[in-house]
């Protein structure tokens, strides 16, 4: 990811580097006219500085108001394993872990994170020391196109916190109990992360194996 | 997303005078109703106060015996809480039955009240809608409504109230209290709070510019088993076709809400008064005034049915 870093041009960059030749045209127009004057620089779009911990580093940037917290992760700290799907709040795939809530990336604004500490999937695991989560999706195939993948794991973790914390679902029977480590109570608490690859029932017999080994 | 300017707030105080100072400007807490919108442009506030620092985040109770919900509380938190648990069992379902984990993680009491419906018209900027742009028209009344409304509705305008908690605060009376732009506050029932669409469906609730919720109180609990029914789609994750809120005394009185049929929630102090005689007698009253739709007059039937089911449930 570092030589990506170096090497990369982001589709972000070419539209910058476009407007930028656009502008120089533009401006050599005016040089064979003088007498008109400079056009006005268009204002930048208004900007804050956040700072907030990203897998245990901590990051200060300065970001257009607009960028979800999403964007920031990706476009400006190049931490591509959370997705972008549906950008709504609809699909889950950009569910990040934030001060130990799962939440989705793509309905919070960068800038309201001041002093928080996000979890991405590369905070859970790595390659070669996989999330024990991680590695049930991989031991139950859990997945197939994996688009979605990151989103259901930092889900995952953080469902088996909740039900740890004793945070009621839907199907709970029992409001005044504790909830149970059923398939129910899983597939409810999942139901805001979607696989249209269909990998469902993989994915909860990966999050029940974790479950189980973590209350031996 | 049109550019915006932004602020984290200093005070409950500061915050409500600078939003009414600016009139573009808009209060942002967990976001994810507002944010939503404002990537398809339906709203486009020109500054942002971020009020989640002001601590309004605190669940307390009251001397009577009631409790004292922050604005800022979210949903999570409020459906895990002990107390909500125990004795306002109908809240902590209809928060359990509404969105999705992570939503529920950011989602804030104030927040949910203020969420602006999920009719598809609203939603689509080139359709016309009288509530995202005055005087435009209403696509839905002539079109795909089979969400939408069937009470409670005007000519205007069609869209139903999307909250469930929503639903379950009206059926315990609470009160929403205020920090008004000069400083006051104020306490209004929740059976005030929302407006109908009458001729002006862009206007949602009596707030005033800049006034800010600061709390939703729950009177002292009335016992009784409390129920939230959702039907909706599919089995989690989507907004409900008709929810029934209710709770039941032993002796077979109650009070009874309905979600997902009306422009708020929907309940009558004089339709409830019937609980004790049957399901029909009840909804028979709660929706005289309907005007469904071709695609929507299902729920005049599904809301008779679910109320039916629950009433069985509490006899069971």
């Amino acid at each position: 990811m570092e030589t990506c870093n170096d090497l990369c041009i982001t589709r972000r960059d070419l539209l910058i580097v476009g407007a930028t030749s656009a502008a120089v045209v533009a401006n050599g127009a005016d040089a064979a006219q003088p007498a008109s004057p400079a056009p006005a620089a268009p204002s930048p779009p208004p900007a804050s500085v956040v700072t907030f911990r990203v897998n245990g580093q901590s990051h200060r940037l300065e970001l257009d108001n607009r960028t979800t917290l999403l964007d920031a992760l990706r476009e400006h700290l190049h931490l591509f394993g959370t997705k972008k799907g549906c950008d709504h709040g609809q699909c889950g795939a950009c569910t990040v872990i934030c001060d130990g809530r799962r939440i989705n990336a793509c309905l919070t604004l960068a800038v309201m994170h001041e002093g928080g500490a996000v979890t991405t999937i590369e905070g859970l695991g790595q390659p070669e020391r996989l999330h024990p989560m991680q590695a049930a999706f991989v031991r139950h195939d859990g997945y197939q196109c994996g688009y979605c993948t990151p989103g259901q794991i930092c889900s995952a973790v953080a469902v088996l916190d909740e039900i740890k914390a004793g945070v009621p679902s839907h199907v709970s029977p029992d409001l005044a109990g504790r909830p149970l480590l059923s398939a129910e109570e899983l597939r409810e608490r999942m139901s805001g992360n979607l696989c249209r690859c269909g990998a469902y029932s993989n994915i909860i017999e990966a999050i029940t194996e974790v479950a189980a080994k973590a209350a031996a | 997303m049109k550019a915006f300017t932004f602020e984290r707030a200093a005070s409950v105080a500061a915050a409500s005078a600078q939003a009414a100072r600016l009139p573009g400007a808009k209060f942002i807490a967990g976001g994810t109703n507002l944010l939503d919108l404002m990537k398809l442009e339906v709203e486009a506030p020109s500054h942002l106060i971020d009020i989640n620092s002001l601590g309004l985040d605190r669940i307390e109770p009251v001397s009577d015996g009631g409790l004292r919900i922050g604005a800022l509380v979210r949903n999570t938190d409020l459906a895990a809480h002990m107390r909500v648990r125990r004795d306002y069992g109908v809240l902590a379902r209809a928060l359990l039955a509404g969105a999705s984990g992570q939503l529920r993680n950011k989602a804030t009491t104030a927040g949910n009240l203020l969420q602006r419906t999920r009719c598809p018209y609203f939603y689509d900027t080139h359709q016309a809608c009288n509530k995202r742009q005055p005087g435009s028209g209403c696509s839905a009344l002539t079109g795909a409504s089979r969400s939408l409304a069937v009470v409670g509705g005007s000519d205007q305008c069609i869209a139903t109230h999307p909250s469930d908690m929503a639903v379950a605060m009206r059926l315990l009376d609470a009160t929403v209290e205020t920090q008004r732009s000069d400083g006051g506050h104020r306490r209004i029932p929740i059976a005030d709070f929302h407006r109908l669409p009458g001729s002006t469906p862009s206007i949602e609730s009596t707030l005033e510019p800049g006034e800010l919720i600061t709390a939703v109180t729950l009177p002292p609990p009335i016992g009784g088993k409390h129920f939230y029914r959702k039907v909706r789609d599919r089995a989690s994750y989507a907004f409900a076709l008709v929810s029934v809120a209710a709770i039941v005394q032993r002796d077979g009185r109650g009070r009874i809400a309905l979600g997902g049929v009306a422009p708020k929630p929907w309940r009558s102090e004089a339709a409830e008064a019937d609980l004790q005689a049957g399901a029909r007698s009840v909804t028979a009253k709660l929706l005289a005034d309907a005007h469904p739709t071709a695609d929507n007059a299902f729920k005049l039937h599904l809301a008779e049915r679910t109320l039916d089911a629950v009433l069985a449930e509490a006899r069971s």
